[in-house]
């Protein structure tokens, strides 16, 4: 799948602005006043961030809001769903912590749980395409859920934030172990695409078109397995291991930020690699040739 | 709206026969033609050094290595199956994309469509292709500003592909009446889905390729011996003058 | 749950127009539907004879050839140096002047010095004209180069040929043999024909060395190699021979194998025994003694020998029973396995003799005896360029009319069916003009049948009269002329030197010469401070690669912008069961300034005072072209058209109407005189066809005729070749003329084959892509996005053999010349041959293309390999042609084929590539529509190192 840079951006930010939300509705941080305004807006920046992201992958983005209405069958439905209800329900939270007004913590609760659910939506739009078979895995909401938990956890200073970064870093690893044999698994081949397996093992003649078009820039996107294998160790590095020892480093809120931005930009190699080595099934219709 | 309906009343889809099909291309760019003039299907760069444009179908060509007989070559057109259980249906966000309830075609409703993508990427056979310029995804409608259109003359009323389909390699009916000519060439010639482990139960089928290879007709047996009796001989027996 | 409401009833638009497609030879109807004056959609029209409402891929992308940024739009004149492309727009006026002034002078003085060919002219029977009232014998059009082999081949065969002079009897036919047919003529008819055997699944054999298309979804493929079909069909002849399965009756009454052949020693050798009134004859069976070959009641004696000589089919019959064409004899050669070779003639035999069939239809033939039915031989066949564009072409072409004729399937249900005007023997069809007087038109059309050397163009020194040198010696049945070869000769001055190239639609500075990288130095030689070819006129639509070479430009109209006739006269567009022409007509008006070049043709010939176009007084006899298809008489009562004649009732012979054409428009642009069915089959030897025909106009008395299965006109040129006869060849072509005008069909090996001595042993050819198949405009926006490049495809036994990769490249070289080029493996192809799609390399800068179109980059041609001429024989070097009619023998090509690593040879660049042409003045007026969403992409492309996966 193309990786494109607004949904690797989207899927990251507002996963762990989400995660962070969390921690805060759960009030694993319990900021007041103007720190309690900066913690808040941090988490609800890199949550509309990345919405805001996302929206840039709109072809016809005017049309956004009918996206409310299709929540009984659609994950991106409902995602929109599950993140407009997280942030009108944390505002309060939010208000209440910036302003003092001591609103009861079970708003809190649901809130945090409501953010975690929409990372989970969010999960679910990939997870459910078949045609994906690197993401068709209950693995693939475990990575995004244990993302969003242990970043969120990582920006609110949680105590056992590294022990969290460290299982993202196994989540990856199955992850990738599951994902390499997916496709295989999966049993579609160039044979199954067309039918000719019965005739025989088909390969690719003439390409049904030599000028680009939308299915081979968005649908079928090769990465180089040696390109694929450097990025997944600093994937792993950045993501899990590196900012895991840097918040057990005595650095205090600079340990923070520094393990924050190492962990960021792991997770967008991880995010990239996601989409990057995911292989769709129509690809087996253009084969190498193309 | 993107619920799927549990049955449709009638079914329509097309019958590609792959024994026929010569690869020609005659059915894309009719499609092209029609849509282009209805829809919309932009091209970017059209004489530039990448042009890209969209195209609800196109042409494939495969060749096949087949045990112990020499490689086939299998030309494969490709558009969106209509299929009965479309998974580009129940993702679409905005209810944009649905299945007729009358007769099953898969359609995009341009007016609710965000442009996200997700049902392209949920389409295992690349059905849907998203315009550049609009924004919004485009597919096959089985021409049904075709099939229904009342200011075509009847004989008329039937995709472009297949009006234009200079083999008569592409058929178009109803798979829900089993008494239709698609049904029964399916019944007839082994008609078959494509990905069927994938779940979505295409409507569309694909006849296969007939068995090729040399005919079973016994070997001629020499009159006589022309070396031996010369082409005298042949003469007189040919000729009956003996 | 509520649907959207969904529009099912737009219209499609506010008028429909009918008219005849021309993106390439098979001229279909089609359906313009038009909204507010600009094109909406084109189809096919279901009314039409020829495509029944279907219509190819380029048919339906007419629509991006009226919009296309490459139309010319006003006539130019060169500034810059020949090549260059630049030039000056110019008025009409001037345009027409300059061309005249041009012109005038060589009429009065020497008229051969202009030399007009055309290309894919579907107006030859005006641009003809044209020529021979302007007087120079140098005219032609683009058959010498496409396909004459197959047109000579059979007219001097059968009267008829492959190509578009017929077709299988679709209806009826069992089994179905296709030699050398990729996408051809004629292309939607013969996938519509396949199509109903599909359907019936009636059985489809395809004998090719490439397994695509239509040989893709034949039921059995058989590999052959190149240049071998002839060899391979003269073994299936053997094979029956042997087993005596031919159909004796057939032969007897409608060929000339009963005729007796002269075995006395001398001139007459080889020739029909004929009788006092020079008449050839038969012994008949039943009294042994002579009898008239067209007697009522006479059974010809197959066997008879008579005064010592003997018929032909005992000619025949000793020829090719020799072991020579035995299938273990040829089987190494063909790349056809004996057993193959013996199967297929099995399956030939067993339809053809086991499955006849009968038709009830009582008819009667000219000798005057009753028929109580038409009985039928359902094998049918059909070929094209992979057995014509080889330089045994001619013979191969004849062998395969001999195997169809052993097999009585010829004209005969279920067998192959000609199409009026034909049949239409060699004696019913001009002999070549071509002599010459100032000021004066030639005596009769240029193109013709030779029948003797007499009939040869010739100076009374001896030397080629044409420009061309066809109907030389060197190649004798040229009836369509060497287009291929006029450059060339112009060039050398061999020949002579001529002043004005006078070209309309041929691209021969590109994809429609041999040798396209030394055509263009050609053009632009100097010596003397003057272009060695002086001066060069050119009609195009487009910007085609030819453009920048010419000195001045007509512009021509897109094909909804014109009138045209699809003539009797000409190339019409006949059915076997219903003569059939067409008409064209300007479903649009021209935006530019740019005239159909039939106009401005008509429009000359009125400056230049040519009999037929202009009044006594001096002013035009026709307005236009338009006015010329109605009103123009080529015989009393016959003309252009054959519809609405009179009154408008009246078919094919009747005074001019000046509501012809609004007729054919009312009637969807064609008409069609329908054969009665009595008359539908048989039709060489039916006297209710002759009549028929005679009525129709096609000719004067009926012209019944006997399948030559000796032919005698080549007899006469190996006769001369022998030192018969006051006309006699130059000494270095004597022994060439002695095997390849072997009077019975022959096969020698193909000329090309003497390269693979020199290193180059791999058969290169090249197909033309359905989608594209001579479509006069490749650069469609459409079309350009499937096929923008193309791929030499390799054997596996090539590829292997080299340790080719996917994405690898390769250096291919000839005799004449190197490419380096990408390169794709394909398995379902003949083991020492590799090909490519042809036509799909463009020259940078033309056809208003960006300069670094995949077209130019990494598309390519094979042109650059192929040598116009042989190579040096004692100081001559002939024509790279077929021998008996100079058809381009482009797929005699031998190669040879090495991998470039990678850093050796740039990827992305084939070589050679060419200076970039710049734009002359077009239309532009592109529909380009540029995406306004580049934001993601660029952005895209700083994020990804991957890429995409695109080729």
């Amino acid at each position: 799948m193309h990786p494109a840079p607004s949904v690797i951006l989207f899927s990251t930010l507002s996963g762990l602005g989400f995660g962070f939300l969390a921690f805060l509705g759960w009030g694993a941080l319990a900021p007041s006043g103007w720190a309690a305004f900066l913690l808040w807006g941090l988490g609800y920046g890199l949550a509309v961030a990345g919405l805001l992201a996302a929206t840039f992958h709109l072809g016809n983005p005017k049309n956004a809001l009918k996206a409310f209405t299709q929540w009984r069958t659609s994950w991106l439905s409902r995602e929109a769903w599950a993140s407009v209800a997280t942030l009108l329900t944390l505002a309060p939270v939010a208000l209440s912590a910036i302003f003092g007004l001591g609103l009861p913590r079970v708003v809190g609760l649901v809130g945090g749980a409501l953010a975690i659910l929409t990372v989970f939506t969010t999960a679910m739009i990939y997870t459910q395409i078949k045609a994906v078979p690197r993401w068709h895995h209950w693995l693939t909401p475990v990575m995004f859920v244990a993302f969003s938990v242990a970043g969120g956890a990582m920006l609110a200073g949680v105590i056992w934030a590294p022990a969290l970064l460290l299982a993202v870093g196994a989540v990856l690893l199955a992850v990738w172990r599951v994902g390499d044999g997916a496709f295989a698994k999966a049993g579609q081949t160039m044979g199954t695409a067309t039918g000719l397996d019965q005739l025989g093992v088909p390969s690719v003649l003439d390409p049904a078109h030599t000028a680009g078009n939308y299915l081979k820039r968005e649908m079928i996107f090769v990465v180089g397995r040696k390109h694929a294998a450097k990025l997944r160790k600093i994937a792993l590095v950045l993501a899990s291991a590196l900012p895991a020892v840097i918040l057990l480093l005595p650095l205090g809120l600079w340990g923070i930020v520094l393990a924050a931005v190492v962990h960021l930009a792991g997770a967008l190699a991880a995010r990239w690699l996601f989409f990057a080595e995911a292989e769709h099934v129509v690809g087996l219709y253009y084969g190498a040739r193309g | 709206m993107t619920a799927l309906p549990g049955t449709t009343e009638k079914k329509l889809g097309l019958v590609i026969d792959l024994d026929t099909c010569v690869g020609c291309q005659a059915c894309v760019t009719a499609c092209k033609g029609w849509n282009d003039a209805g829809i919309g299907l932009s091209d970017q760069n059209p004489y530039g050094a990448d042009p890209s444009g969209t195209f609800l179908n196109r042409v494939h060509s495969y060749q096949v290595a087949v045990p112990d007989a020499p490689a086939q070559v299998v030309t494969f057109p490709r558009s969106c199956l209509h299929c009965d259980n479309a998974p580009c249906v129940t993702v679409c966000p905005t209810g944009a994309s649905y299945k007729r309830a009358e007769d099953g075609i898969v359609l995009v409703n341009e007016d609710a469509c965000i442009g996200c993508g997700l049902c392209a990427w949920a389409c295992p056979y690349g059905a849907r292709e998203m315009d550049a310029d609009q924004g919004v995804m485009k597919k096959c409608t089985l021409c049904v500003d075709r099939i229904y259109n009342e200011t075509l003359p009847e004989e008329d009323r039937e995709p472009a592909c297949v009006r234009t389909c200079p083999t008569n390699a592409r058929h178009f009916g109803d798979f829900a009446d089993p008494e239709s000519a698609v049904s029964k060439l399916v019944a007839d010639r082994g008609g078959y889905d494509l990905m069927p482990d994938m779940g979505t139960k295409p409507t569309n089928k694909y006849l296969p390729p007939r068995k090729k290879g040399p005919g079973t007709a016994s070997p001629l047996a020499p009159l006589l011996d022309v070396k031996a009796t010369g082409i005298a001989g042949w003469l007189d027996r040919m000729l009956g003058k003996t | 749950m509520n649907q959207p409401r969904v529009e099912t009833q737009r219209e499609v638009g506010d008028e429909v127009r009918q008219t005849t497609c021309y993106m390439c030879a098979c001229r279909c109807g089609i359906n313009v539907h038009l909204k507010s004056g600009k094109v909406s959609y084109i189809e096919g029209n279901r009314d039409h004879p020829i495509n029944k409402g279907v219509l190819c891929a380029k048919g339906a992308s007419g629509i991006m050839q009226v919009t296309a940024p490459s139309r010319l739009k006003a006539p130019l004149r060169r500034v810059g140096p020949r090549g260059s492309g630049a030039f000056e727009e110019i008025s009409w006026e001037e345009a027409l002047s300059t061309a005249v002034a041009w012109m005038k002078p060589l009429r009065e003085t020497a008229p051969e010095k202009l030399a007009f060919f055309t290309g894919r002219d579907q107006s030859q029977s005006l641009t003809g004209w044209w020529a021979q009232n302007f007087g120079t014998p140098n005219y032609a059009a683009h058959g010498g180069f496409c396909s004459v082999n197959m047109a000579a081949g059979g007219i001097y065969t059968i009267g008829g040929a492959f190509w578009e002079f017929g077709q299988p009897d679709w209806d009826r036919t069992k089994l179905f043999v296709m030699f050398g047919v990729a996408e051809d003529h004629d292309s939607n008819p013969i996938k519509i024909g396949l199509g109903k055997l599909k359907a019936r699944g009636a059985r489809v054999i395809s004998v090719n060395p490439v397994r695509t298309g239509y040989s893709a979804v034949a039921d059995d493929w058989i590999g052959i190699t190149p240049g071998t079909d002839g060899l391979l069909i003269l073994s299936l002849i053997h094979c029956l021979l042997e087993a005596g399965k031919i159909d004796l009756d057939y032969l007897a009454q409608w060929t000339n194998a009963p005729l007796l052949l002269n075995e006395a020693d001398g001139a007459e050798k080889g020739l029909f025994v004929r009788n006092a009134e020079s008449q050839p004859f038969v012994i008949d069976k039943t009294t042994g003694h002579p009898a008239p070959w067209d007697g009522k009641g006479v059974q010809p004696d197959l066997g008879a020998e008579w005064q010592g000589n003997r018929t032909v089919f005992r000619h025949m019959v000793e020829e090719y029973l020799k072991p020579d064409y035995a299938p273990e004899a040829v089987e190494a050669r063909c790349g056809v396995t004996a057993i193959r070779i013996r199967q297929l003639a099995a399956e030939l035999a067993q339809v053809a003799f086991d499955q006849a069939i009968t038709l009830d239809r009582p008819w009667t033939d000219f000798r005057g005896n009753e028929h109580t039915d038409m009985p039928g031989r359902p094998v049918s066949f059909h070929a094209m360029r992979g057995i014509s564009a080889h330089s045994n072409g001619f013979q191969t072409a004849r062998a395969l009319h001999l195997l169809q004729i052993l097999l009585g399937s010829l004209e005969t249900p279920g067998g192959y069916r000609l199409k009026p005007p034909y049949p239409k023997p060699v004696e019913a069809h001009p002999t070549p003009h071509f002599v010459t007087t100032p000021g004066k038109p030639l005596t009769g059309p240029h193109l013709g049948y030779v029948r003797s050397p007499d009939d040869l163009c010739l100076l009374p020194d001896g030397s080629p009269a044409r420009i061309d040198k066809a109907f030389s010696w060197e190649n004798p049945f040229s009836a369509h002329g060497m287009m291929h070869m006029v450059i060339p000769n112009a060039h050398a001055g061999d020949p002579y030197r001529i002043d004005t190239l006078f070209l309309y639609m041929a691209n021969m500075s590109w994809n429609s010469s041999m040798n396209s990288a030394r055509v263009m130095e050609m053009l632009t030689e100097e010596k003397d401070g003057e272009y060695v070819i002086p001066r060069i006129i050119y009609s195009d639509a487009y910007a085609s690669e030819m453009v920048a070479y010419a000195d001045l430009i007509l512009p021509d109209t897109t094909y909804l912008e014109r009138h045209d006739c699809i003539s009797l006269l000409d190339r019409p567009i006949s059915e076997p069961d219903a003569a059939g022409d067409a008409i064209r007509w300007p479903v649009l008006e021209p935006d530019r300034d740019v005239r159909c070049f039939q106009s401005v043709l008509l429009e000359l010939g009125v400056r230049l005072g040519l009999p037929g176009m202009v009044n006594e007084d001096g002013t035009a006899k026709f307005k236009d072209y338009a006015d010329y298809i109605a009103n123009h008489q080529r015989r009393p009562g016959v003309g252009p058209l054959m519809g609405f004649r009179g009154n408008g009732e009246a078919e094919g012979r009747g005074a001019p109407n000046p509501d012809q054409l609004a007729r054919y428009i009312q009637n969807g642009a064609f008409y069609q005189a329908h054969v009665p069915e009595e008359a539908a089959f048989y039709k060489p030897w039916n006297k209710a066809y002759q009549d028929w025909a005679v009525k129709l106009g096609l000719y004067e008395t009926p012209q019944p005729y006997l399948f030559n299965i000796w032919s005698e006109p080549m007899r006469r040129f190996q006769l001369a070749a022998e030192g018969f006869g006051p006309r006699q060849p130059p000494d270095h072509l004597r022994a060439r003329l002695k095997l390849a005008m072997h009077p019975l069909p022959i096969w020698y090996a193909p000329y090309g084959d003497e390269d693979a001595a020199f290193g180059y042993p791999v058969h290169a050819l090249t197909q033309r892509p359905m989608d594209m198949y001579h479509s006069w405009g490749s650069q469609n926006a459409w079309l350009r996005q499937i096929k923008g490049h193309n791929y030499l495809y390799l054997p596996t036994k090539i590829w292997e053999a080299q340790g080719f990769a996917e994405g690898d490249w390769a250096r291919v070289s000839s005799r004449a010349g190197t490419i380096v080029v990408p390169v794709a493996h394909m398995a379902a192809l003949n083991e020492n041959t590799v090909w490519t799609w042809n036509a799909i390399g463009k020259r940078r800068g033309a056809w208003a293309l960006d300069a670094d179109a995949p077209e130019a980059t990494t598309g390519f041609l094979l042109n650059h390999l192929i040598s116009e001429l042989l190579p040096d024989r004692d100081g001559v070097r002939l024509s790279n042609s077929d021998p008996v009619t100079g058809q381009a023998a482009w797929f005699d090509q031998r190669v040879r084929v090495e991998r470039v690593a990678a850093g050796d040879h740039p990827r992305g660049t084939v070589e050679p590539l060419f200076e970039r042409l710049s734009d002359p003045p077009l239309a532009g007026g592109s529909r380009a529509q540029n995406s306004s969403k580049n934001f993601a992409k660029s952005f895209r492309k700083l994020l990804v190192p991957g890429g995409e996966a695109e080729r």
